[in-house]
């Protein structure tokens, strides 16, 4: 039970993740899908993606300071992480989720 | 775009440039987006671009129809982002995207070592390179600005200062002009009536540099704030820079001699610039000379003394700064009346030989002893363009005004108590 609750400390119920695109190129469609794969893996359940195509609402970048594409957004929990790229990299994706201390990670 | 500044910065920090953000982004002609890169809390994992960017300077760009755009500091995304080849390909993207959407526009960056900007991407991948400097130089700083590179067009290549302040920012381009100012044959009077008999019997040149150069003491003050007031009485305007004296100083050592400045300045004919010539180098004086005469506008301009003006700089920076000065002055027709004052009799002439080439008319004051009395001489070492005299005249400051007096008429041989009675024979 211990465990179980040191897990739902470190992750809570609620994820809230957006993922900037631009568009249906390459890296965006490889990074929706890395990242799929990355929650379903670890936070079955309890995670909610919003993908914003900012190619269909530009207006939507400048408010969570976008500037790289592809960009993975944390919203929640707090605080706000970031992650650019096409997350082909599952251990870094895991270390700006905070899914996994940065020691353990392939810096 | 603003990298480094948040918005509400930003229009705080240009409301002392007298620009109003606020204003301008209410009418739609501004807009603001700042753009923040916090390198902690962004984990970089695979291929990514600056899509990102792109698509909020398109929309930026869109919602108001922009025909700028400014994008402070650029650099900065280094600072954010790790991957430098990706950045550098996108910023190289960046510049293709900003010409073909038409727009102009200004990238700053920070100087690195060796190259212009810190990434060395900047400036090869621009149309045009200004760089900016602050030098101190003796305790004095000059801002300059130079043209690097500017693609398709000649420029000039040299350093300019800048001036910022109240009013917003001023470049002075102030190159030595081509020789191709026009020469009018009107003539302005000196406010001395003698004196302009001396000039072919009408005063200065309309547009001439006229330089007076004397000892200590010997009336020069006197000689251009006349002037000035003969100046202001045909109704023009006229600026006056005291670099040794303040306004008040100035107006009340010319009431002695019967000048009354004051009524001029009252009615804003005359402009009396007083500031310390220590207070400023060399270029960044000039800068405020010519901010002064752009603003004001005047007809005749003094500047009193150039002397000690130059002396905060070298003797070829000098000489290059009065050329340009004279120039200028010229290139707007205006008449400048400089003094200068010259250490030792023996050098008077010599002193200011290296102006001398720029100077159309060149007065001489100076002590003159004669049957043991010492009076002040006044002669004219040359005026272009007219004939001139060439006879020393007498010059005296009395409470009535300025006089000269033909000395073969005011001086008879006097025979005085000082003078020795077995001596003065021999002067016959």
């Amino acid at each position: 039970m211990s465990d179980a609750d040191s897990g739902n400390d470190d992750h809570p119920e609620k994820w809230e993740l957006r993922l900037y695109v631009a568009g249906q190129t390459p890296k965006s469609v490889a990074a929706f899908s890395n990242l799929k794969r990355v929650c379903e893996e670890h936070l079955s359940g309890k995670y909610k993606i919003e993908v914003i195509d900012l190619l269909k609402n530009p207006q939507l970048a400048q408010g969570d300071q976008i500037v790289a594409i592809p960009t993975l957004v944390r919203k929640l929990p707090e605080p706000v992480r970031k992650i650019i790229g096409d997350l082909s990299n599952t251990d870094r994706v895991l270390v700006g989720l905070q899914l996994r201390p940065q020691s353990q990670g392939s810096k | 775009m603003a990298f480094e500044e948040i918005p509400e910065e930003l229009t705080a920090n240009v409301r002392s440039l007298d620009f109003d953000l606020d204003k301008l982004v209410g009418e739609k002609k501004l807009i603001i987006d700042h753009v923040r890169v916090e390198r902690s809390e962004i984990e970089e994992t695979g291929e990514y671009d600056l899509e990102g960017l792109f698509v909020r300077l398109g929309h930026a760009i869109d919602s108001i129809a922009a025909k700028r755009v400014v994008l402070d500091t650029l650099e900065t995304l280094f600072g954010g982002l790790s991957n430098a080849s990706i950045l550098r390909s996108e910023l190289r993207r960046l510049f293709r995207w900003l010409k073909d959407r038409g727009v102009t526009a200004i990238i700053t960056a920070e100087r690195g070592e060796g190259t212009l900007t810190r990434h060395g991407l900047e400036e090869y991948v621009s149309d045009c390179v200004i760089v900016l400097d602050h030098r101190v130089t003796e305790q004095l700083s000059t801002r300059r600005l130079r043209i690097v590179k500017y693609r398709g067009s000649t420029h000039g290549t040299n350093e300019f200062p800048f001036l910022i302040d109240e009013n917003g920012i001023s470049v002075l381009p102030i190159t030595s002009a081509l020789l191709t100012h026009d020469a009018p044959t009107e003539r302005v009077s000196s406010g001395i009536k003698e004196l302009d008999g001396m000039l072919s019997g009408e005063g200065y040149f309309r547009g001439a540099s006229v330089l007076i150069s004397g000892t200590a003491g010997t009336g020069k003050t006197s000689i251009a704030a006349n002037f000035a007031a003969a100046c202001c009485a045909r109704g023009e305007r006229c600026l006056y820079f005291a670099f040794e004296e303040s306004p008040k100083q100035l107006v009340r050592n010319m009431r002695s001699i019967g000048l009354d400045l004051q009524p001029w300045i009252d009615n804003k004919l005359l402009q009396i610039h007083s500031a310390r010539p220590s207070l400023h180098g060399l270029e960044m004086h000039l800068a405020v000379v010519h901010k002064a005469i752009r603003d004001f506008q005047p007809h005749g301009v003094v500047i009193d003394p150039i002397s000690n003006f130059t002396a905060s700089g070298s003797a070829t920076d000098s000489k290059s700064m009065l050329t340009r000065l004279v120039d200028f002055l010229k290139s707007r027709q205006i008449t400048a009346v400089f003094t200068s004052l010259v250490g030792g009799v023996v050098a008077l002439e010599e002193n200011d030989v290296g102006v001398s080439s720029i100077i159309d008319t060149w007065l001489l004051v100076r002590d003159v002893e004669l049957h043991g009395e010492r009076t002040r001489g006044l002669y004219l070492l040359k005026s272009r363009g007219m004939a001139h005299s060439n006879r020393v005249r007498e010059f005296l400051l009395t409470v009535r005004g300025v006089q000269l007096i033909d000395w073969s008429t005011s001086r008879p041989p006097i025979h005085t108590a000082h003078n020795e009675p077995q001596i003065s024979p021999t002067h016959k």
